[in-house]
């Protein structure tokens, strides 16, 4: 063995011996995606179901039954009762109800007479995201009802345009099918950061960064030396990760599993480099921890594309997403997950994180160097 | 309990943590700026969602349907294609989110009164996303229908909604994520603030010279707890202000309500941050465990993503988050005009997780095993 490998080797050893003696590291790479897929792929979804509703019905008749029944068996609606509007609004005030549909006494004597009747809807609006949900399942009941009302009364219902939606990759717009492959991306973003941002400012901090820089060991074969056990480490993580989507969450891959992993090992190296990087600029665990939590939690869930559309920030947001290595990631994973091996979307975002990699590299090698301030 | 022994603790703490420039400015520089850049960034909103359209017809109303679409602020029509070969790489690249497919009778069924399909393929890969734009047409739709039936002397449906939405009434998404972003950064500011203060000191060994001076217990916990309480307060203050001066976000009830919300919450969180600082034996253990807490607490507030669609038992979890109730808060004062009868369920849960916190971060001070 040439005594570069031997240096190299002694220093992964030192490296993965503080790992397995320190609880925390094997926790973060472990324990904290287990965790964090848990609670993130059950607690985040976007699939509104049983939205509490309350329905007014000031006087009741065939008419009116049959349209409150519509919402009664909509898997989407869990209606109550209301005697009077107020009562309801007073509900809506107090967050029990989350809207109200409100059918007046002239209601069905219009609709007898053939004037146009109206349903006043309300919707809590503050979750605006919710209250859009809410009104097109609104919206869709209505639509139903008015198709059966028609047939019903022995006639088509005159609807001149029709919407026919197909839509693709995820038939049933199931809200966790997407949640769970950007989790993914964000979760290692984490770990790979935390993971590497102290190792170097825990060092200087503790002193032992002087007794490295007079060993023979060069500064490259140092930082090597420190990112392979962490790289491990990390990949180790990401596999877990990738088991439980596919088979705790039901995610399908419709992607050959290697290219999965090659672009996942991509991605890791991007994450641990930034920690690095931190790292070695701030010489401080403090502070090192702090800048990691800054630049990776809140960007990456929501700078990424995961949750927030992209294509729908201002301009300039736009712009500083491009530095926000989970954004390619996302959009690697969803693709890879749920459409196939598109390579132009796979080879675009690859070799951005490449690019990003090596100025990473470059950034990382000249912060280093042997010497005491 | 001497007031003066708590005053020179916090004033020594206030020392520590401002003395250090980079740590000045990490305090307050970053939670500024991430509040411009997710302010910004956090919507649900769509704008100039890439569409494709396939039309076969050339007819008046297939134009006039398609101007509509284009007039929408949330459409832009890029490509216009003339085979269905081409709709597959347009959508698998993600060039567009949506194919509109007009057939070529679509404007003489329409003048003849019989019913016209508007195909539509949409990319699901993003189902929010996905349906979100599908609702946004269903409007143009709507409104294109009723027009069309006014305009050609047939009656339009027996039915009619008329929607109205409370407190957002535009449903913008801005009024709903720029409150939560103010939580989630206090959360965060104050939780390391605090996190790191005591395993600092046991990691430099100055917390046993802390322990055997005539300081008890009770009065490291209060010194160590108001640092982190009164950046926290100043904090919360800015990013208000900039809250409704900056993003427009009304502010409709009481401010009082609304401070001793924040007061709470700072206190349930120093409580936390306290406890993980005490178990802790080396700041990265601190930073983990703040970690720890802080991502699902941010994810299990409701800040994103309704609590309501989570899992009955992921739900009853949230009733350990003290952001859950300070959302409800921070949401309630601005867009709801809430004041202290309607929000008084949110301020006794955090007041109960305060207590219990600090009481046990003061039992851990004395009791941690090394």
């Amino acid at each position: 063995m040439s005594a570069r490998l031997r240096r190299l080797w002694g220093m992964i050893r030192k490296e993965s011996l503080q790992i397995l003696r320190d609880p925390s590291s094997i926790s973060i790479a472990f324990i904290m995606p287990v965790i964090l897929l848990l609670l993130f792929g059950y607690g985040v979804s976007l699939d509104a179901k049983n939205i509490p509703l309350g329905i007014v019905i000031e006087q009741p008749d065939t008419a009116t039954q049959s349209l409150a029944g519509a919402f009664d068996r909509s898997e989407f609606f869990h209606p109550q009762r209301f005697g009077a509007i107020q009562e309801a609004q007073q509900a809506l005030a107090e967050r029990r109800i989350d809207g109200i549909l409100w059918l007046r006494n002239d209601f069905s004597s219009r609709l007898l007479s053939g004037n146009e009747a109206p349903i006043g809807v309300f919707v809590n609006g503050v979750d605006s995201n919710q209250a859009n949900i809410t009104k097109g399942y609104i919206q869709g009941t209505w639509l139903a009802w008015l198709q059966h009302f028609a047939v019903a009364q022995g006639r088509a219902l005159d609807l001149p345009v029709a919407m026919e939606q197909r839509i693709w990759f995820n038939p049933a717009l199931s809200s966790r099918l997407f949640l769970v492959p950007g989790l993914i991306a964000i979760i290692m973003t984490m770990i790979g950061s935390l993971l590497t941002a102290m190792v170097v400012a825990r060092e200087w901090e503790r002193g032992t960064m002087e007794a490295l820089m007079v060993t023979p060991l060069h500064m490259g074969e140092m930082l090597a030396g420190k990112l392979i056990p962490y790289f491990a480490l990390g990949m180790g993580g990401m596999l877990l990760s990738v088991a439980m989507a596919l088979y705790l969450f039901d995610v399908p891959l419709l992607s050959p599993f290697w290219l999965l992993m090659l672009c996942s090992a991509l991605f890791m190296l991007v994450s641990l480099a930034i920690g690095l990087l931190i790292s070695i600029v701030t010489r401080n665990q403090f502070l090192a921890g702090q800048v990691a939590l800054v630049v990776s939690f809140l960007p990456s869930f929501l700078l990424s594309g995961f949750l927030f559309d992209i294509h729908s920030m201002p301009e300039w947001v736009q712009t500083i997403t491009y530095l926000v290595p989970a954004r390619y990631f996302v959009a690697i994973l969803q693709t890879l997950f749920l459409a196939g091996p598109v390579w132009p979307v796979v080879l675009v975002n690859a070799g951005a994180m490449l690019l990003m990699l090596a100025i990473l590299t470059v950034l990382v090698v000249k912060k280093s160097y042997k010497r005491l301030d | 309990m001497s007031f003066f022994h708590i005053l020179s603790l916090a004033r020594k703490e206030f020392l520590a943590l401002m003395r250090d420039k980079r740590s000045r400015i990490i305090i307050i520089v970053p939670p500024i700026i991430q509040l411009f850049i997710f302010g910004f960034a956090a919507t649900y909103d769509l704008n100039d969602v890439p569409v494709a359209v396939y039309s076969e017809d050339r007819g008046g109303a297939s134009r006039e349907l398609l101007a509509r679409i284009e007039g929408s602020p949330h459409f832009s029509i890029l490509h216009q294609i003339s085979s269905d070969a081409e709709i597959a790489p347009l959508i698998d690249d993600r060039k567009v989110l949506l194919v509109i497919r007009l057939g070529q009778r679509f404007s003489a069924d329409l003048q003849r009164g019989d019913p016209a399909p508007l195909q539509l393929i949409i990319d699901g890969r993003n189902s929010n996303t996905a349906m979100t734009a599908l609702n946004y047409l269903r409007d143009v739709v709507l409104d294109f229908n009723r027009e069309w039936q006014h305009g050609h002397g047939q009656t339009g449906p027996p039915v009619k909604l008329e929607m109205r939405a409370w407190y957002n009434e535009n449903l913008q998404s801005r009024w709903f994520i720029v409150p939560g972003i103010v939580g989630s950064l206090m959360l965060v500011v104050t939780l390391l603030v605090t996190a790191l203060s005591v395993a600092r000191e046991r990691e430099q060994g100055t917390f046993d010279q802390l322990l055997v001076t005539p300081l008890r217990p009770v009065e490291i916990l209060i010194g160590k707890a108001i640092p982190g309480i009164v950046i926290g307060l100043l904090e919360a203050t800015l990013i208000i202000v900039l809250m409704v001066w900056f993003f427009e976000v009304p502010l409709r009830g009481s401010i009082p309500a609304l401070y001793l919300g924040i007061l709470l919450f700072l206190i349930a969180t120093v409580g936390v941050g306290l406890m993980i600082s005490s178990i802790a034996v080396t700041q990265q253990q601190a930073i983990l465990g703040a970690f720890l807490f802080i991502v699902p607490a941010v994810i299990l507030s409701g800040f994103t993503t309704p609590i309501a669609n989570m899992p009955e038992m992921v739900q009853w979890l949230t009733y350990l988050n003290p952001l859950r109730y300070f959302l409800v808060i921070v949401r309630g004062v601005t867009l709801e005009g809430d004041g202290f009868a309607l929000l008084f369920h949110q301020f006794w849960p955090m007041a109960i997780i305060a207590a219990v916190t600090l009481i046990l971060a003061g039992w851990l001070f004395r009791h941690r095993m090394y």
